[in-house]
């Protein structure tokens, strides 16, 4: 403890963490531990009925007949209903409305919507759903994207959602030394804790409310208003205490039934999601297929780099093209590329839906540029950490989109802070009642066939939502009381906004008890938790309103003391002048008044990418390093992560522990990626939907994580010079773990999650 | 539900369950749970009453009988992986450990684990290599002993009404092996797990392999084979080409090749079969060496 912190607080006072850089703990962490946090799943309304979904059991079928005749007549069902009963629009979707609220004709997939049942007691809603007697005319799945192209169209769309061709530089272009490689990416699921959950109450106006874990409420909200054929302002969307959220947290296939239910019945209606439903219903990871060409001088200078990127989308649309405009713009990765040649497809499948997953389309590429990079060093004999490093990015270069980085980019830092760190022990050199050899604690692990490997990844991700997004967000702040309010739409996930909010408000108006109102659309909107959008927007408002609520405050006081607002400082609850002359405090200057201000953030507009893929399409990125080193069993394929060292591009620290724990958690989700996390769906049919069959890493999985170096250097665009920090270590850490299994085993490891026959050492393979 | 303290008063609750339908059974028993409770909360299965076992102190622990333990089918994995349970079983003890995260070693039993019969039971294998018999109680205090083989392979099966009381284990005084391949460091399931036991009065190598069919595989003629090489009056110790061949043997029987096709060319089995022959075959190597060193 420094001198500083233990001279501080006043004799008697315990000092709490306060204001920005301190840490700050969450608000919500008290109620989350004891019990008491109200998530959707405990919500409770009189006389409320039970739904349930019937989903298709199919991948692609053609619905002949739905009879529900047979569910309504058993004793206790209220109501059922199906694409009949929809009011409004029949279609939806988050960018494009192509998917139906309940199948009609055709099921596009596994687990796609159907109908939808009310009644007393929620396992006879579960049987009533079971006894809709569908006709399926079984069809062909088209499971294969490379086939999509050419299979017959899977919706009236067609099977092409978008197409960027990338062309940057000379195409004659070409370099002494040329790698190629072929990578899959496999199907992470969000695989939230707590799973989807709601409750839709009906208003006596003819609207309704729901109460679900929206990370995107107005979004939410205007989709189920067109839905339903209401006004935006007759449906209302408030967002309960969310479980967790990587993704898009709520899945439309079971709350727009919800409320359509609360509609028709007149009563309120929950649902809550088993482990199996949340799995075929929430939008997941798209799996990717990428073919590289990796051009270099003999110095290892990339000259060139020519790809393919085929992303699933899935059966719907969703935010697939915006995850292709990611993949695409990122596909070289933080290096210097002078002719880039990038052709991206995202395609319909009769897969499950994919759409926004924390890094969609970074997290791919990554993988598969930093396999090229490692054999690009490999063919020049460099070491891959040198080969990096002459290659790194820094502000001003430019991206194959054309757009010029602006923002800081100390990619060459980062890199070097890893590859400095000391590296961990080998097992030799510790007792060896402390070793955890690959395959666990009472695995197989055999020393004399581990092998270590250590391997780096570079990573960047964009901030903010791309291409011309209007990506507004607006907040309130009220003082009252002694007490700040934050009045803002921006959803807590998990990501810390409302713990940064009150961080915002101590520091701008000096006082500590600062709250923050629970989310719901009456509110102006904030737009969707995702790609760290309310650090940056949100995060801008709340300080731009808080600021406004300070010279109301300040105000009268200047003019009192014939002085400017700049002169005075709020700390403490204390506002002295500069001079330390003049002294009140806050709540005297307050007097009893109520003062309000509302401010908007909005960055400076993007543009979308061009015919060519070029365009200022980005408001802002993040870059990332990560050192994995990995203990290989290599006659067994088992993998086990010992370390993964850190070091990332922050901008500015705004709750250091906050931050440390939204790295820890990113990484950890990106060694669920590189080894185990993959939902399988042969011929489009999910298999093992549970927490069994799909393996998300344990406390034992969990590698040693280092935060070696985080890099503050301020994006003067940004507000507090802050950048969001949870996306970009998933998206690193996995193409980090694949090099350092490369190095250990010898084998060239293109696909992820890693397989354990690919990682069987290259003598035995 | 009921929660009898006896054995024979389990029985007789299962017995004494009004049948709720003809086929289903009309009380399931419980014990840990781990398996049952999650079928009944997925809506899979929706038992009429169960019949919980956890309070008959009688099978929640073990004793020795001629040679032999004698454990009670209550025995929680907790239990057998604790050292004093450890040092006459190892085996056993070792697959307890190896069978899941500890709210799962708590409450699952080791009959549980025979009654399920899931492929991946980490028990199992173990017991196949002990040549485990099971005792099982009947109706009116009635007592019938089952090898824990022909009830995993379907040769004999439970009589409704009937419950497993205790296995029989011979208490061997030497080595016992078993390894498991999760593809994880976390617990998981296994993709394959090799139980191997000396047993030096009858001179025998007695192995089984899991979780790679619907029940432990025996490698009889790889376990008479290398029984045969060891010197069991000195040094049990072997060449390492001699575990090596062992480990292959023993993935060869459990892992067949294809029959060749008609015109006689050889069918080349898929990668992940490959893998899992590989796997296999470390493990029983890994599990010889370890028996003998």
């Amino acid at each position: 403890m420094s001198n500083e912190t233990a001279a501080a607080p006043a004799p008697g006072a315990e000092q709490l963490p306060h204001g920005i850089g301190s840490s700050l703990p969450s608000a919500e962490i008290r109620a989350k531990t004891e019990g008491t946090f109200p998530y959707a799943a405990d919500l409770w309304a009189e006389g409320l009925l039970w739904a349930a979904v019937l989903r298709s059991p199919h991948a692609h079928a053609r619905i002949v007949s739905i009879d529900i005749t047979h569910a309504q007549d058993m004793p206790g069902v209220r109501t059922v209903v199906t694409y009949e009963d929809v009011p409004g629009e029949p279609q939806h979707g988050r960018k494009t409305a192509d998917r139906p609220l309940f199948a009609s004709e055709v099921v596009r997939h596994h687990g796609e919507a159907i109908a939808a049942v009310a009644a007393d007691h929620p396992d006879t809603a579960r049987m009533a759903a079971a006894a809709i007697i569908v006709e399926y005319e079984l069809l062909d799945p088209v499971t294969d994207p490379e086939q999509s192209f050419e299979a017959a169209p899977l919706h009236p769309d067609g099977n092409l959602i978008r197409h960027i061709p990338l062309r940057h530089g000379d195409p004659e272009a070409a370099g002494e030394v040329v790698v190629e490689g072929l990578y899959r990416i496999g199907r992470q699921d969000p695989a939230p804790i707590g799973a989807e959950a709601g409750l839709a109450v009906p208003r006596p106006d003819g609207g309704v409310e729901l109460y679900i874990a929206s990370t995107d409420p107005h979004g939410d909200r205007d989709m189920a208003a067109a839905c339903y054929g209401l006004a935006p302002e007759r449906v209302k969307v408030v967002v309960t205490g969310v479980p967790g959220a990587s993704a898009d947290r709520e899945d439309a296939s079971f709350h727009l039934p919800l409320g359509l239910l609360a509609l028709k019945t007149g009563c309120p209606v929950k649902l809550t999601a088993t482990r199996e439903e949340s799995f075929l219903g929430h939008a997941h990871r798209h799996p990717t297929l990428l073919r590289y060409r990796h051009h270099a001088d003999a110095d290892g200078q990339l000259v060139k780099v020519e790809a393919q990127i085929l992303l699933d989308a899935g059966a719907y649309a969703d935010t697939s093209g915006d995850a292709l405009a990611a993949a695409v713009s990122f596909a070289c990765g933080p290096y210097v590329v002078p002719h880039a040649f990038i052709e991206g497809w995202a395609v319909r499948t009769n897969n499950p839906p994919s759409g926004h997953v924390r890094g969609e389309g970074a997290l791919q590429v990554c993988a598969a540029y930093e396999a090229q990079m490692d054999k690009l060093a490999k063919k020049l004999g460099v070491d891959p950490a040198e080969l990096r490093l002459r290659n790194a990015m820094a502000t001003g270069d430019i991206l194959p989109t054309g757009q010029t980085v602006t923002c800081p980019a100390p990619v060459a830092e980062l890199l070097a802070a890893v590859r400095d760190f000391p590296l961990p022990e080998l097992p030799k050199d510790t007792p060896q009642e402390d070793w955890l050899l690959p395959g666990g604690p009472e695995g197989a692990g055999e020393p004399a066939a581990v092998r270590r490997g250590v391997g780096y990844g570079l990573g960047m991700v964009q901030l903010l939502g791309a291409e011309g997004a209007d990506e507004v967000s607006t907040a309130t702040v009220k003082v009252h009381d002694g007490i700040a309010t934050v009045i803002c739409a921006a959803v807590e996930t998990g990501q810390g906004f409302t713990t940064l909010a009150r961080q915002i408000v101590q520091e701008t108006l000096g006082i500590d008890d600062v709250r923050v109102a629970p989310v719901d659309t009456d509110q102006p909107p904030a737009g969707p938790s995702c790609h760290g959008r309310h650090t940056w927007v949100s995060g801008g408002a709340v300080e731009r309103a808080a600021k406004m609520v300070r010279t109301q405050l300040l105000q009268p006081l200047a003019h009192k003391f014939g002085m400017s607002t700049e002169l005075l400082q709020i700390a403490d609850g204390k506002i002295t002048s500069y001079d330390g002359v003049l002294s009140t405090t806050v709540e005297e200057a307050m007097d009893g008044k109520e003062l309000w201000a509302t401010a908007q953030c909005r960055p400076h507009p993007t543009e979308p990418l061009d015919a060519d893929g070029q365009g200022d399409a980005f408001v802002g990125m993040a870059f990332c390093a990560v050192r994995a080193v990995v203990d290989v069993d290599i006659e067994i394929g088992s993998v086990r992560v010992v370390e993964l060292a850190v070091a990332q591009d922050v901008g500015r620290i705004l709750n250091p522990t906050q931050l440390r724990v939204r790295i820890e958690a990113g990484v950890t989700q990106g060694v669920g990626a590189a080894l185990t996390e993959n939902l399988r769906t042969p011929r489009g049919l999910v298999r093992h939907p549970d927490l069994t069959g799909y393996a998300l890493p344990t406390a034992l999985d969990a590698p040693d994580i280092r935060i070696v170096k985080l890099v503050e250097e301020r994006d003067v665009v940004a507000p507090f010079g802050a950048k969001a920090a949870s996306a970009v270590p998933v998206v690193t850490s996995p193409a980090a773990i694949a090099s350092a299994v490369r190095a250990a085993t010898g084998r060239p490891v293109n696909r992820l999650p890693i397989r354990p026959q690919a990682a069987v050492g290259s003598e035995l393979a | 539900m009921t929660l009898p303290a006896t054995l024979d008063e389990a029985v007789a609750a299962l017995a004494a369950a009004p049948a709720a339908a003809p086929v289903a059974p009309a009380a399931v028993p419980v014990a840990g749970g781990t398996d049952l409770m999650s079928s009944v909360n997925a809506g899979l299965l929706r038992p009429a009453a169960l019949v919980g076992l956890g309070r008959i102190n009688e099978i929640r622990g073990w004793q020795y009988q001629d040679g032999h333990g004698l454990l009670g089918a209550g025995l929680t994995h907790a239990r057998m992986g604790r050292p004093d349970f450890a040092a006459l079983i190892p085996a056993l003890a070792a697959a307890a450990r190896a069978a899941g995260p500890p709210q799962i070693r708590n409450a699952g039993t080791l009959g549980g684990n025979i009654a399920s019969a899931a492929p991946t039971g980490d028990s199992l294998p173990v017991l196949a290599a002990l040549e485990a018999v099971l005792i099982i109680a009947g109706p009116g205090g009635a007592r019938r002993e089952i090898p824990v083989s022909h009830l995993l392979a379907g040769m004999e099966m439970l009589a409704p009404g009937e419950l497993i009381g205790y296995v029989r284990v011979p208490l061997l005084h030497a080595p016992q092996v078993f390894l498991k391949a999760t593809g994880r460091t976390g617990p998981g399931r296994a993709t394959a797990s090799v139980a191997l036991v000396l047993d030096p009065a009858r001179r025998g190598v007695r192995c089984a392999v899991g979780a790679i069919a619907p029940m432990p595989l025996r490698p009889l003629e790889a376990e008479q084979w290398v029984a045969g090489l060891i010197d069991w009056d000195g040094e049990r110790g072997l060449v390492p080409e001699a575990l090596t061949a062992f480990g292959e043997y023993v993935a060869a029987a459990c892992v067949p090749d294809h029959p060749p096709a008609e015109d006689g060319t050889a069918q080349p089995l898929p990668p992940a079969v490959l893998h899992l022959r590989r796997t296999v075959a470390a493990l029983a190597r890994r599990a010889l060496g370890r028996a003998l060193s």
